[in-house]
């Protein structure tokens, strides 16, 4: 896989290393220093930060701006965007403005349904979908076109990314789904928290047999948890989430206040043990509203420090 | 066909209550069906109206009427007597009903008497749920049947999304996912490889995207 974009994000899993990428949520506010902050604490451990697109659809400081602060601040950020909240024009807008900016890496997403967020009587969009999405930013950048055929300037230079859950139903079509991602030309994957290892596994080995991870970097994405009660909510309350009854009784075993440190310790014994399976290229550890313990979690599995490139 | 529920009466009342000759007028073909719109509920929501105004003490003529079709000029000539009679009418056909019946005519106030809901098939008695959004291009072919733009949340051309499980949506556990349900009749059909074919971006113009849509027929016109 040849590099095709300016981004960092890019060269690293092109050269072979393993990526390290995090994520931040803007805050439900103007003032960005929410967001500095955050980035503060991540910025010496991870190769690139996603900015969350108003996550479970609630109304945030949009992801571009903050992908702009984090510009600012020398770092690089993986711009996600939702098709919920945005038609054609918008997107593709966006992604140029983005663009303008020299953010080079975006994340393609349908995005959670708004009854989930704070504008339950708004309407969605959906005038593309992920896959779609992922068609167009391939169609801006390397064919300098917009999705209607007019010219487009100068074009994007993004390194194309999307999400992929495989713990999601009908299990059957998730190695398929991904190979459709893949054929739209998605490049790189960030994957839902994986708890179920086995079952990760399992996915991985459909992955392989259709050589699926020699056309994609896939980095696993995992989030620590904070307690056995948010091990439980995740059970029985995310759709899409697939938390074994073993992570709960492992969190619920330990007094309260050890609970946190006993979630990231599975965080790290997770990595470790994926680490060693075939096509991931990478780790994307999304702590959330936690960012100070991805550090920890970086240096323990001997993931630290994270490579530099030259100029 | 078209579903509607009926409005809550406090909203139809507040509607009428000024009014002193008051028709409810029913369309009994779609929304009959449903047991919301027909000339029978139009006579149920005629009578409730009555009690009210007796409890209200106020002096308002409230009678019913109703026609078959209330989106076809040929079926309103029967009830010319009792619309010119009427000084409102509530009528409780689907919008379709409520405007063709203002445009014909155009001084006499009309008010809904529903909520018209969906374009949907009687699952079983009682039961209506949601097939068609009356996109203008229609994908059923490659879909197995079943369309993700009225049946998905998200209306994904390329689903499933993340939040599928066990066979549900990720807005209830009452709801299908299309998504499962396409790739269940694909395999059913043997067309399982259909589901990695790419569903190009879908051109919306003839959604209601594109502005009010009409359909003309030269050839039939007389």
């Amino acid at each position: 896989m040849s590099v095709k974009t300016p981004s960092k994000l890019e060269k690293i899993l092109a050269s072979g290393q393993l990526a390290v990428t995090s994520e931040c949520g803007p805050p439900r506010g103007s003032d960005p220093e929410d967001i500095i902050k955050k980035a503060e604490l991540i910025k010496n451990h991870v190769d690139a930060i996603n900015i969350t697109d108003n996550q479970t659809s609630v109304t945030r400081l949009c992801s571009l701006a903050a992908c702009i602060r984090l510009k600012l601040m020398g770092l690089e950020p993986v711009l996600q965007m939702v098709t919920r909240d945005r038609n054609r024009i918008a997107l593709q807008s966006d992604i140029l403005g983005a663009a303008s900016f020299d953010i080079n890496n975006i994340l393609c997403l349908s995005g959670d349904h708004q009854s989930f967020g704070d504008c339950k009587k708004g309407q969605n969009v959906h005038d593309l979908d992920s896959i779609q999405l992922i068609q167009t930013v391939r169609m801006m950048r390397d064919e300098s076109k917009f999705i209607e055929g007019d010219d487009i300037k100068a074009p994007p230079k993004m390194f194309v990314g999307a999400a992929a859950n495989p713990f999601a139903d009908p299990f059957e079509i998730r190695v398929p789904r991904l190979a459709k991602k893949i054929a739209a030309g998605v490049e790189f994957i960030q994957t839902q928290c994986i708890y179920n290892l086995d079952k990760f596994e399992k996915w991985m080995e459909g992955v392989r047999e259709r050589g699926l991870h020699e056309k994609v970097h896939i980095l696993a994405g995992l989030t620590p948890m904070k307690s056995a009660g948010m091990a439980r909510y995740m059970k029985n309350r995310v759709p899409g989430m697939d938390v074994p009854e073993e992570v709960v009784k492992r969190l619920a075993g330990v007094p309260k206040d050890k609970q946190a440190q006993e979630g990231i310790d599975i965080c790290v014994e997770s990595i470790e043990r994926l680490k060693s399976c075939e096509g991931i290229h990478g780790f994307h550890v999304m702590a959330i509203e936690w960012e100070e313990k991805v550090p920890e979690i970086v240096e323990r599995t001997g993931l630290h420090p994270r490579p530099t490139l030259d100029k | 066909m078209i579903v509607g529920q009926q409005k809550p009466l406090e909203e139809i009342w507040d509607m009428i209550k000024d009014h002193k000759r008051v028709l409810v007028f029913g369309c009994n073909t779609c929304v009959a069906v449903c047991q919301q719109g027909g000339n029978k509920e139009a006579e149920i929501i005629a009578s409730l109206l009555r009690m009210k105004a007796t409890q209200e003490g106020l002096d308002i003529e409230i009678k019913d009427s109703g026609i078959e079709r209330q989106c076809e000029h040929e079926f309103f000539e029967s009830a010319t007597q009792s619309l010119e009679w009427a000084d409102a009418v509530v009528s409780t056909a689907c919008g379709i009903g409520v405007q063709f019946l203002a445009e014909k005519y155009s001084s006499l106030p009309v008010y809904p008497g529903l909520n018209t809901t969906f374009l949907g098939a009687v699952e079983k008695f009682g039961v209506y749920t949601e097939r068609c959004q009356a996109c203008g291009q229609c994908v059923l072919g490659l879909t197995g049947g079943i369309c993700p733009i009225a049946r998905c949340a998200k209306r994904l051309m390329n689903g499933p999304c993340g939040g599928s499980t066990r066979g549900k949506c990720e807005l209830s556990k009452d709801l299908d996912c299309a998504w499962q349900l396409i790739i269940d009749r694909l395999k059913e059909m043997g067309k399982l490889e259909n589901y990695e074919k790419i569903m190009p971006i879908k051109d919306w113009s003839s959604d209601r995207a594109g502005g009010p849509r009409q359909y003309v027929r030269e050839d039939v016109q007389v």
